[in-house]
């Protein structure tokens, strides 16, 4: 990695935002990782293997602390052969690539040896989030046909209960527990008591093969799985560099779950392909924990997520004088808007730092529009457009670039850039619906390989006098709760499974620390009314079926839903009553 | 005081874990940090003890560290019992 100085002044990777925009071309990527034409292009062997080539291999690559003083140190060698080791056993087991593997388990080592692993085999890496409840397990599994998943004794029960549904399931691999308290199938494999795997041929896998396969929620349907492939580390390398501007001494702590993007795209790939030392911290949150985290381990660049910036901020600034944090440099954030509050706050009590809001999704891979080291931060921007990404506001009727400052329309980019997600795992139409002008009959490669073309993020922004975006909001009905998107569907689905409940419908009302929480508007069948306890119970049953994040937390009672004449539930207008804003037209709703 | 440590006890271990958990939870415990109750889930942890003591807790009040323990909780509840 770069490491400028000038004087006793270090200067940042990225130097001169506008200078690098006007000489940008991907290929830097290469030269910051200082590849060499005709090397493998694998993630898991650039991530671990390259870097101990470069002889960093006894440089610490994870530093890792779980509950109740659990704690490991791990080289760039120990990755290489954990990930050897893993790609070793699951091949034995039967996997060959392409074939999909679920890592389902908290952020233990285990999970970021295996994700390497499974990627040295050329197989595909279904994370998921750990928290998820049997319902959205089954849901994605079944999705991908997930042929293997590796989970711990904690969390195996859940695949226990939905293991007869999945017919493509044919291991389920526990990492970690008793393994006396397994059942009959199920296999143990304990990476670091097995015997080391010191030489591996490494699937020879090309920019186009498939990598992770993130699932993601939308407004209708199912949730869809996001497939990338082994060419995004050239962005999330450089993005890693130029805007989390990671330095070979730094130490550095992204505080996602590898179940989500971020923590795939730059809490493993982006880091570990610049050889950095990074932090993981497997505990619940709390905020005096977290600062101790960052004092004891002189972590120098953080990137975090709204929702914690304003839970470390509700605790007050006196507790974060209670600890050193000196070590900290740099701090970015991703997840949903960073409000201007959080930006300046940020600065006030981390001794003039401010937190550079990210944004990106699932499916573009790889950081979009940022803020940059070095440039001005405007609180509450999202910033500017990485260079090399052409992006754009699209006028919501026309879809024509809007060229007037301020005027709210639908962020977009031009197709093309590395990380970009190559379909929707096995949903052509649904990737052909993100491209506005798209033939009818246009597949996934000609799409994402069309300049002419804008694809549609499902955000609104508005772009200021001087290039600067500003976030609006969802232009569907996708709750942002806490950072991560939650489908309404989904969790109507699941809500009309509850013995109460005859209709349902989801949708986010706003929330000081989350964003968006999830509020239900539900009508109940004969026989029950509404009472408290009937909210907690419902409230309890969408947490175990789905998850902690698509629980709601209002549930509201009404005796009917609005709709449709045609039956519809619109959520449209339940969501602008919540939000207080105008409801409409609503001419169309049935008077029934 | 005991009665309720017990209530809230067994609310947790009912619905926070699997029939067949390994960890024995007690009233000193750790809930938030240990990563038993999430964030998320501490909203419908609230709920419980409001419906169930007829109580409101103040949002500023239900934080990670006052819902820590068994007995943390219930030194918050009893200040609102009045």
């Amino acid at each position: 990695m770069e490491n400028q100085r000038i004087g006793g002044n270090r200067l940042s990777n990225i130097g001169s935002y506008e200078e690098r925009k006007k000489n940008f071309n991907w290929d830097i990527a290469k030269d910051i990782l200082d590849w060499k034409d005709g090397e493998l292009l694998n993630i898991g062997a650039i991530c671990s293997d390259r870097i101990c080539g470069q002889g960093k291999g006894n440089k610490t690559a994870l530093i890792w602390e779980g509950f109740g003083e659990k704690s490991a140190k791990y080289t760039f060698d120990d990755l290489r052969v954990y990930s050897n080791s893993f790609a070793e056993f699951l091949k034995n087991q039967g996997i060959e690539p392409g074939d999909r593997v679920c890592i389902f388990m908290d952020k233990i080592p285990s999970l970021y040896f295996s994700f390497l692993g499974i990627l040295k085999l050329g197989a595909i890496v279904q994370p998921l989030f750990s928290a998820f409840g049997d319902e959205s397990l089954e849901v994605r599994l079944s999705s991908a046909g997930t042929k293997a998943i590796l989970t711990t004794l904690k969390h195996v029960k859940k695949v226990r209960k939905i293991q007869n549904n999945l017919p493509a399931l044919e291991k389920i691999i526990v990492v970690e527990g008793n393994p006396d308290k397994l059942k009959e199938g199920e296999i143990f494999f304990d990476v670091e008591n097995s015997p080391k795997i010191d030489a591996l041929d490494v699937f020879q896998s090309g920019p186009e093969t498939p990598s992770v396969l993130h699932y993601t929620s939308g407004t209708t349907g199912q949730p869809k799985g996001a497939l990338h492939v082994h060419n995004s580390v050239w962005g999330q390398a450089l993005t890693t560099s130029w805007v989390l501007d990671l330095q070979d001494e730094d130490v550095y702590w992204c505080t996602a779950d590898p179940g989500w993007v971020t923590g795939t795209s730059y809490g493993i790939i982006g880091p570990w392909a610049l050889g950095a030392t990074q932090c993981v911290l497997d505990s619940g949150f709390t905020t005096s924990r977290w600062y101790k985290f960052i004092q004891d381990n002189n972590i120098s660049v953080w990137y975090s997520a709204p929702t914690a910036i304003r839970a470390l901020m509700k605790d007050g600034n006196e507790l974060v004088s209670e600890f050193d944090l000196s070590s900290l440099r740099h701090l970015a954030s991703v997840g949903e808007p960073l409000n201007a509050e959080a930006v300046l706050w940020g600065a006030e009590v981390f001794d003039g730092l401010k937190f550079h809001d990210t944004f990106w999704q699932t499916e573009t891979g790889a950081m979009m529009i940022t803020n940059y080291p070095g440039m001005e931060i405007r609180p509450g921007s999202m910033g500017k457009p990485f260079p090399g990404i052409k992006a754009a506001v699209l006028d919501l009727a026309t879809h024509e670039p809007i060229q007037e400052p301020g005027k709210v329309g639908l962020i977009a980019f031009s197709p093309g850039w590395p990380s970009m997600f190559r379909q929707y795992w096995k949903k052509p139409d649904i990737y052909r619906s993100k491209f506005v002008g798209a033939p009818d009959d246009a597949m996934p490669d000609e799409l994402r390989t069309n300049p002419d073309l804008w694809y549609v993020s499902g955000d609104r922004a508005s772009i200021d006098k001087d290039g600067y975006y500003w976030f609006v909001g969802r232009d569907d009905d996708v709750i942002n709760t806490g950072g991560h998107l939650v489908g309404p569907f989904e969790i109507e689905s699941a809500l009309v499974e509850h013995e109460a409940i005859a209709e349902a419908a989801a949708v986010g009302k706003p929330d000081a620390v989350n964003m968006e929480v999830v509020k239900a508007f539900v009508t109940l069948k004969p026989g029950y009314e509404p009472s408290d306890d009937l909210e907690l119970n419902i409230m309890n049953f969408i947490r175990k079926r789905l998850s902690p994040l698509a629980m709601p937390q209002e549930i509201e009672y009404l005796d009917k839903l609005p709709k449709t004449r045609s039956g519809k539930i619109v959520r449209r207008y339940l969501k602008a009553i919540e939000w207080g804003e105008e409801v409409g037209d609503i001419s169309t709703l049935s008077d029934e | 005081m005991d009665k309720m440590k017990e209530v809230v006890l067994e609310y947790i271990v009912d619905e926070y874990l699997d029939e067949d958990e390994d960890d024995e939870v007690s009233f000193d415990s750790p809930l938030i940090s240990s990563g038993i109750v999430d964030s998320f889930s501490m909203v419908s942890l609230k709920r419980f003890l409001e419906n169930k003591y007829s109580i409101k807790l103040p949002d500023e009040e239900a934080t990670p560290e006052a819902f820590d323990t068994v007995n943390s909780i219930c030194m918050l509840v009893n200040r609102y019992l009045g």
